[in-house]
């Protein structure tokens, strides 16, 4: 294989792909993050959800789909569902901090494209309003959205405005509440709280000595 | 070739005009049909409903979440260690490399790297679980067809690939062998030369395979020209490994983007097809196990010396931040987006498998399809019902 092939994106074209995205954005691109030969985040708002996505496909030429998806950025207020069920619920931070490219909401639909003649990927992420849980569907843009976004839409409850068919793809038409949402308790633990490492027994013929000299 | 390229714009035409002619010309009423949960050509428990007009394909919808395992959520509450542990379950064919992208993320945001020869091994290792996927395929695209003998020499070789497996990792289906900082052992002693029949055993079988199954002439007339997906389209829904380069996509993520993986240190080519048809995806499968056994092989001859574990703490605490890793497994692009807030386990672990995206074309190709075809398509588009689910 010639380095040619192997040849990075350059930082360059991470750069160019949020110039690209402010001209034809403007004011709704809201932030971006370039991580040098690595990789680039940007943010724009809820309202320009469809329209970015129409920019990365045209002008920046990432026309391969790799996931949409959200993230609630709400620290669980259950921790790690370690909790012992007979003692009083300890103190959690309840503060809202997002990640690159930052936010100010908190759910974030994100999603990642490819360019695959240049050799790199951008993540995409917009914030959307408690208000009104809803961004425009991708799937003018991209039609593999279809089912990303039906698995956001049953799992974080966010609406895709313009999609045909957004019925739950996983749980029972019937199902109240939306799993991956950081305040929905993992019910297996809450039916059976968690034993806690202290429980774990020691395996016969420990090997606690010689793995501890390790680090 | 100019033939198939006929036959396949034929094909693809009738397909397309299907729906529309149907609703003109024909005041005819469809009928419903399902295809699984438990039909035996549809890999485990995936349902499609398909709506028929005659032996023709009107409209078609796979059903699946009957294997929903809730992964993402899972992995909220382990460890990054524990994770491993999890998405080994994902596509169970192979197995270890679900772990890989993952660790390779964890290892990104800790910014460690693993050494020379975790990363060779860990590359065979994946290399293997390739083999092991792909060989049941081979074998089982052959009973989906009706021809069962392929399946009986499938299974057969591929017992020496899952041998090879548990001997290193002492797991045959489920490894969990990928640490953070690089692997729980070295290879026994013995493996490189076990190893190097085994590859060569594996080439036999994708000979005996090509010369049993591709140069069939039932089988390419059950397959060539049949389910063909565009390379545009094929990359709007996301479409990954075989199935993106049999739409002739020169794509592959072990070359095309740089990670601490062995890849770039052997010869080896990236096979692709301009049909787009279903005897371009099976082929190129094919093609692909015979490049991994070369793979392999090179690595065994240039097997570096040293540890096989870099020093990492004890409690692994991953820093802030946020990756995306995605590797060429043997179904597709198999990508885990990490977001960590600096604690033991992961904040949220978007998993992005193949299969969910390779699946999701199946309406799209259905359409205007007949019958018989339906099971050529699935069988050719590949996938595991762990890995649309997770």
């Amino acid at each position: 294989m010639s380095d040619e092939t192997l040849a990075l994106p350059g930082d360059a074209l991470r750069e160019g792909v949020v110039s690209a995205l402010r001209d034809a954005l403007g004011a709704d691109l809201l932030d971006s993050l370039i991580k040098p030969n690595d990789d680039v985040w940007v943010r724009v708002s809820g309202e320009a959800w469809q329209q970015a996505g129409r920019v990365l496909r045209d002008t920046v030429g990432c026309d391969y789909f790799c996931f949409l998806s959200a993230i609630d950025w709400m620290p669980s207020p259950y921790g790690k569902s370690e909790d012992d069920p007979t003692a009083p619920t300890p103190e959690r931070s309840t503060e809202i901090v997002q990640g690159y490219a930052g936010g100010s909401t908190r759910f974030q639909v994100f999603a990642r494209v490819t360019n695959l003649s240049k050799h790199f990927g951008v993540t995409i992420k917009a914030d959307v309003a408690d208000e009104a849980l809803a961004v425009d569907t991708w799937i003018p843009v991209y039609a593999g959205a279809n089912w990303h976004e039906r698995e956001c839409h049953e799992m974080f409850g966010i609406g895709f405005t313009g999609h045909p068919d957004l019925r739950n793809m996983y749980l029972p038409t019937d199902f109240e509440g939306h799993p991956l949402r950081k305040d929905f308790p993992l019910l297996a633990r809450i039916i059976k709280p968690w034993p806690g490492l202290a429980d774990v027994e020691p395996l016969p013929g420990g090997d606690d000595d010689e793995e501890g000299a390790e680090s | 070739m100019t033939d198939i390229a006929d036959r396949q714009k034929l094909s693809y035409i009738a397909a397309q005009a299907a729906d529309a002619r149907l609703n003109v010309e024909l005041e005819t009423e469809g009928m419903t049909l399902n295809i699984g949960p438990q039909h035996p050509a549809t890999h485990g428990t995936l349902r499609i409903i398909v709506r028929l007009d005659g032996e023709q394909v009107i409209w078609a919808e796979p059903s699946a979440g009957y294997m929903h395992r809730g992964y993402e959520k899972l992995t909220e509450v382990r460890t990054f260690p524990q994770v491993t542990a999890l998405v080994n379950r994902i596509d169970w064919l192979g197995s270890f490399a679900n772990e890989v992208p993952f660790i390779l993320a964890a290892e990104k945001l800790m910014d460690i790297e693993a050494p020379a020869r975790a990363q060779h091994i860990r590359t065979i290792l994946f290399e293997l679980s390739r083999i092991a996927n792909v060989s049941l395929f081979l074998g089982d695209l052959g009973v989906q067809l009706g021809a069962v003998t392929p399946v009986f020499m499938a299974f057969r070789d591929r017992e020496h690939v899952l041998n090879l497996i548990e001997s290193a990792t002492g797991g045959r289906f489920h490894p969990n062998f990928d640490r953070i900082g690089g692997l729980k052992d070295d290879l026994p002693a013995g493996f490189i030369t076990e190893c190097k029949q085994v590859m060569k055993k594996l080439r036999n079988f994708c000979d005996e395979m090509e010369d049993l199954l591709f140069g069939n002439e039932i089988f390419q007339s059950r397959l060539r020209g049949i389910g063909v997906i565009p390379a545009e389209v094929a990359k709007q829904y996301g479409l990954s490994g075989a199935n993106l380069r049999a739409s002739g996509v020169d794509w592959d993520l072990r070359r095309d983007q740089k990670l601490p993986l062995a890849y770039d240190k052997v010869e080896w080519k990236v096979w692709t097809h301009p049909d787009g048809d279903c005897f371009a995806r099976c082929w190129i499968r094919l093609q692909e196990t015979r490049e991994a056994t070369k793979i392999v092989d090179q690595l065994l001859d240039t097997m570096p010396s040293g540890p096989v574990m870099a020093k990492v703490p004890r409690i692994i605490k991953v820093p802030e931040g946020e990756a995306f890793v995605s590797t060429e497994n043997p179904l597709g692009e198999m990508g885990y987006y990490v977001v960590s807030k600096g604690d033991l386990g992961p904040f949220r672990v978007k998993i992005r498998s193949a299969s969910f995206n390779n699946v999701s074309i199946v309406p799209w190709v259905l359409r205007g399809v007949y019958v018989p075809d339906v099971i050529s398509i699935l069988a050719s588009l590949y996938f595991i019902l762990g890995d649309i689910d997770r």
